[in-house]
């Protein structure tokens, strides 16, 4: 089976290429402009020094992260069913959702401060603002754009409005769903860490990887800094993986998208 | 005192709102039991003139009747079949086959025992456990004919179904077709754009013309039955299929 085999080493291939070029490009520079870009060693040893207290800030970003993450997906999901009713109830709403998505974080952040207060809430807060907005425009997308055929097919049936919901409408919507839930799981850890910067960390003690990123910035610990960029993006991962696996499990069996390539 | 006819139009009319007549002046009427193919340009309304009878969109003008009940009453029992297999992807070949069934609160041991008994019926008792993607064209197209013949439907509509096959395929599915329907006596309007298939599968060809769309000529078609493929190799039926196609040529545009 040459197929998976290469697709686990080709990403491995083009990492090694870019530790390289980065490693290069350290040396490149002038001793004295070495600190702006940091070999990947140096973020390494950083990273050893500093580890424990990064896996610390990223499991409470986690926290926060998580937290906005879900309550998106539960609030869109009813959102979206509701616009999903009518055109004019969608006319009605999708400015006032689109001004919410394009509110930069850091101006709703102190607004969230005052009302949910600093820390693990706000940062769920703004979280769901940023993660939620992909999730409604998908999955209500899905919810209407279902194949007129099989709507007039369960028409003739004589359909009640909640089977043509429960067996058609939603099952349809599936796949955009996942659409949406895989670019919300890709900006929530974004979206906590700018909220950690300007709403106090998530939770728990030294913070989250949006304080700590603050801290090594204020210290002039660039090669800190570095390593912090790295974590915030294994939690991407660890949550895109999440999503993808879960995507799998409900689309594999029947989606095009999944298709085999032998067929 | 004869039963009341299967289907039946009055002057039927139909424009979509402000737009050209679609179809004007359609009086027909289908006998329990007929076969009757429905022929004519594109755009002659062909297609609308089967979701009129479906209920699935009102007449404009004129009188439309099921069984003697209004088209689209909810005690009709119409089935209809679409150009494309128009399955559920995310359900099983049997959950497919099901959906009526489903949709009627049908229990769950009947919906089995059905979908089970018309798989085997179309030859697929052994994929009910498949996925859609995982058939051909021409196995989906035998599921979307069992699913419509799960309610046992008195008349099935069929909008070009076997449009998309190939040659062979089609042939194959027309007797398989006939030979279901044979044994189910069901009243069947069959939209198609062969006249081959027109002539193989129907006692009587209606013949639109288009622009708008109107009854152009009714064909008899005195083939006896069974018909299989012997029967495509007849001096009749070719000599039919000539005719019909004369009388195509006349209603259609050049080009």
């Amino acid at each position: 089976m040459p197929r998976p085999n290469r697709r686990l080493l080709l990403p491995v291939v083009t990492g090694l290429l870019f530790l390289g070029l980065w490693q290069g490009m350290h040396l490149y520079l002038s001793d004295d402009l070495r600190f702006l870009l940091p070999s990947p060693e140096m973020v390494w040893r950083a990273w050893e020094e500093h580890g424990a207290l990064l896996l610390r800030a990223t499991a409470n970003t986690a926290q926060g992260a998580l937290l906005g993450f879900s309550l998106a997906v539960a609030v869109s999901a009813g959102l979206s069913l509701l616009l999903s009713l009518s055109a004019s109830v969608r006319s009605s709403l999708y400015p006032y959702l689109m001004a919410l998505q394009m509110t930069p974080l850091p101006i709703l952040a102190p607004i969230c401060v005052i009302w949910v207060g600093a820390g693990l809430r706000s940062v769920a807060l703004l979280t769901f603002v940023i993660a939620f907005f992909p999730l409604v425009v998908n999955t209500t997308q899905g919810l209407i754009a279902t194949d007129r055929n099989l709507v007039e097919l369960f028409q003739l049936y004589r359909a009640r409005r909640w089977q043509q919901l429960l067996l058609l409408r939603i099952p349809a919507a599936l796949p955009y769903f996942f659409t949406g839930l895989r670019i919300a799981a890709t900006i929530s850890p974004i979206g906590a860490v700018v909220a950690e910067m300007n709403a106090g960390s998530s939770a728990g003690d030294g913070g989250g990887l949006g304080f700590q990123a603050v801290i090594f910035a204020s210290q002039a610990k660039y090669a800190a800094l570095f390593a912090t960029a790295a974590t915030t993006c294994l939690l991407g991962f660890a949550l895109n993986a999440a999503v993808l696996a879960l995507s799998w499990s409900a689309l594999h069996a029947w989606h095009d998208a999944y298709e085999r390539t032998d067929r | 005192m004869s039963p009341s006819p299967a289907v039946e139009l009055q002057a039927v009319a139909k424009r979509f709102g402000d737009g050209p007549p679609i179809l004007e002046d359609i009086s027909l009427r289908a006998q329990p039991g007929e076969m009757v193919s429905v022929l004519g340009p594109s755009g002659c309304g062909k297609s609308t003139l089967l979701r009129l009878i479906a209920g699935l969109t009102p007449a404009s003008a004129g009188s439309l009747r099921v069984e003697g009940r209004p088209a689209g009453d909810p005690a009709a029992s119409v089935a209809f079949v679409f150009q494309e297999a128009t399955l559920l992807p995310w359900l099983s070949v049997r959950a497919n086959v099901e959906v009526p069934l489903r949709l009627g609160g049908a229990a769950a041991v009947d919906r089995a025992s059905t979908s089970s008994r018309l798989l085997g019926l179309v030859g697929l008792g052994n994929r009910g456990d498949a996925y859609p993607r995982q058939l051909s064209g021409g196995q989906r197209m035998r599921v979307s004919l069992a699913r419509a013949l799960s309610l046992s439907p008195r008349l099935l509509l069929l909008d070009e179904p076997f449009g998309a096959l190939d040659e062979m395929t089609r042939e194959r599915l027309n007797e398989e077709l006939l030979a279901l329907q044979g044994a189910g006596g069901w009243t069947g309007f069959f939209v198609t754009h062969s006249v081959a298939e027109a002539v193989f599968l129907s006692h009587r060809i209606l013949i639109l013309s288009a622009h708008p769309g109107r009854l152009h000529k009714e064909v008899p078609v005195p083939l006896p039955h069974p018909r299989t493929a012997e029967t495509r190799l007849q001096p009749d039926y070719l000599l039919l299929v000539a005719q019909v196609s004369r009388q195509l040529r006349a209603v259609s545009p050049a080009g």
